[in-house]
């Protein structure tokens, strides 16, 4: 690369709400590249992106093939499509089911989710009141509890009232994220200039819509971090749904392809099987939305990170 | 703190309402009524009777819970020190602008962690795969013994290369945000005493690292203690190397819904989530008392 052209995440932090100097924009022009170290670099992405190789070639091969030819080169045969069709049209397109179950679960838990640590960390941030400092260091000692730890206990709570096996079950628990409290704090306390709070309040705005039309927009690229890694969480929420789902209609991704992963592991002796291609075809279709929206929202939650990692 | 708003806000608490009602509900309910009935036992004879802290002193003693935690220890004080070794190193690379396509190996290094738990295992678990995964069939083609990763003894190695794989970017992207935030002015005036490259890394860069280093630690912690879905996982592939309790989470699990031993089950989640608690909130304080003033 001779012509360096500035990343387009440049432009844009430039616009950006969060408290970044921009002599942070460090480009050191007389340093040379290094050869060596980018080998090794290349080196290291080889094994991070070995897997989702496999798993790309693998998705284009029949259950034979699988086990027959070599696992990092094609098939004779390529078949992706044969195989995304029979996936979505096993056992009555029941892999639809579970990816449309997963995309509510993740949707509203993450809009969710956001929403409220904005608007709690904004409350936090920007307001004095009684109770504020416990009521705060109450949550971010939550922090500290594992997903896991709570959920046998949240699952015994459910089904006391009933709430086991339904789409609550999964959705309220992921609203609530200590975490995302306490980065919403942290931002909104650069982000929102008491400045642009006072001029709005002289013009007889109210609360709520000072927050709805001017703090929410300030906010905007930590609200994303939140949201995004919400919906990496319960996307990718296996312990959850294992326990309060029983009902395979209700299944997200995670649970129906390792149901399916089981029953290929039992019939997979038997060369009727063709599970073991589904399972892996599964695999892929449930990997690519994630991946997609963290490349296309990249600049947005590396900013918001920085600020959650930095202060303290 | 900043200065007091000039007129004193109502609109506060009506902000962190909604927040905390739900936290109040889906946080501190469940662990309040984890708590209540892990002081109760269900007898044959009899139902359910208050026993106090029986079911902790079981807990205590019970040798499956014990090889469980004993189990995720080590894999703790092993996975964790090379994550974050590797990460770090990797941050430090991206930061120093020396590596060409950096923005490329940033992110490839950081896609695993948007690939869910179940496919890493599953995807790792053909990998490993003794009869046609790929290491099998290149030390097939060598005429090679095949790498046995499936096994007993290279079972915790084989689930700490799957997390590895998983968060080292994660980790690294927080490490190298952190890196990002260094003004520049500090690395001009480290160069003109005469720091070379290695220099700056030890002397200036790690010291700004450490917030985000406690961080990367603190969640560590957190996360490898809960360990279960990729043992979970792997158990189906591999049942006589993986029971039902090797890791502590997983016994817990097993003692709620296979055994259906509730008030037990409560009792060892109850005690597992505070011992946590206890590790983080203690090596929090440590990490905050040396950090110079």
């Amino acid at each position: 690369m001779t012509t360096t052209t500035p990343p387009a995440s440049s432009v844009v932090r430039t616009a950006d709400p969060a408290p970044e100097p921009s002599k942070q924009r460090r480009r050191r022009p007389s340093q040379r590249r290094s050869t060596p170290l980018t080998i090794a670099m290349l080196a290291v992405l080889a094994y991070f992106l070995l897997p989702l190789l496999w798993l790309l070639i693998a998705s284009t091969k029949s259950t034979q093939d699988l086990i027959n030819s070599f696992g990092l080169w094609f098939s004779d045969a390529p078949q992706l499509l044969t195989n995304i069709r029979d996936t979505f049209t096993q056992d009555d397109g029941v892999f639809l089911h579970w990816l449309l179950n997963t995309l509510l679960y993740a949707g509203v838990s993450a809009v969710g989710a956001a929403l409220l640590a904005a608007a709690a960390g904004y409350g936090f941030a920007k307001f004095r009141f009684r109770g504020n400092g416990a009521a705060f260091n109450l949550v971010l000692g939550a922090v500290m509890v594992p997903a896991t730890a709570l959920a046998i206990p949240t699952y015994l709570l459910f089904a006391k009232v009933g709430l086991v096996n339904t789409p609550w079950a999964i959705i309220l628990p992921s609203l609530v994220s200590p975490f995302g409290l306490y980065l919403m704090r942290v931002y909104a306390q650069d982000a929102v200039p008491d400045s642009i709070l006072e001029a709005a309040r002289m013009d007889g705005a109210g609360e709520f819509r000072i927050f709805s039309q001017i703090v929410l927009r300030l906010l905007a690229p930590g609200l994303v971090t939140v949201l995004l890694f919400t919906l990496v969480a319960t996307w990718n929420n296996y312990f959850l749904p294992l326990i309060m789902l029983n009902d395979s209609d209700l299944y997200p991704i995670t649970l129906g392809l390792s149901s399916w992963a089981a029953q290929a592991q039992n019939g997979g002796a038997g060369a009727s099987s063709d599970m073991l291609a589904l399972v892996v075809t599964g695999s892929m279709i449930s990997v690519v939305p994630l991946v997609v929206a963290f490349l296309l929202l990249q600049r947005y939650w590396q900013s918001g990170l920085a600020t959650g990692g930095v202060k303290q | 703190m900043p200065k007091q708003l000039t007129r004193p806000r109502s609109a506060g608490p009506l902000f962190i309402a909604p927040f905390m009602v739900l936290f109040l509900l889906l946080f501190l309910a469940p662990l309040g009524y984890a708590a209540y009935l892990s002081l109760f036992q269900e007898k044959l004879v009899g139902g359910t009777s208050f026993v106090g802290l029986d079911n902790y002193l079981t807990a205590v003693k019970d040798p499956q819970l014990r090889e469980g935690v004993v189990r995720v220890a080590t894999f703790f004080v092993i996975q964790v020190p090379v994550m974050l070794l590797l990460a770090l190193l990797f941050a430090l690379a991206l930061d120093s602008g020396l590596l060409r396509l950096a923005r490329v190996i940033r992110l490839g290094i950081f896609v695993p962690y948007a690939v869910p738990s179940v496919v890493a295992t599953l995807m790792w678990g053909y990998l490993y795969g003794p009869d046609f995964g790929p290491f099998a069939q290149l030390s097939d083609k060598l005429s090679l013994p095949a790498p046995h990763f499936l096994t007993d003894s290279w079972m915790l190695g084989s689930l700490a290369n799957i997390v590895t794989w998983e968060f080292v970017g994660y980790n690294m992207i927080i490490l190298y945000a952190a890196l990002r935030t260094i003004p520049a002015d500090l690395y001009e005036a480290a160069a003109l005493d005469g720091a070379g490259a290695w220099r700056i890394a030890w002397s200036v860069k790690l010291p700004a690292l450490r917030p985000a280093l406690t961080l990367t630690l603190l969640f560590s912690v957190i996360g490898s203690f809960q360990l279960f879905n990729e043992p979970n996982l792997l158990m189906k592939i591999v049942p006589d190397v993986i029971d039902s309790s090797y890791t502590a989470n997983l016994y817990a699990y097993t003692l709620a819904f296979t055994s259906q031993q509730i008030n037990y089950a409560a009792a060892v989640s109850f005690l597992l989530g505070l011992v946590i608690v206890i590790i983080s909130y203690a090596f929090l304080l440590t990490a905050n008392r040396r950090r110079p003033a």
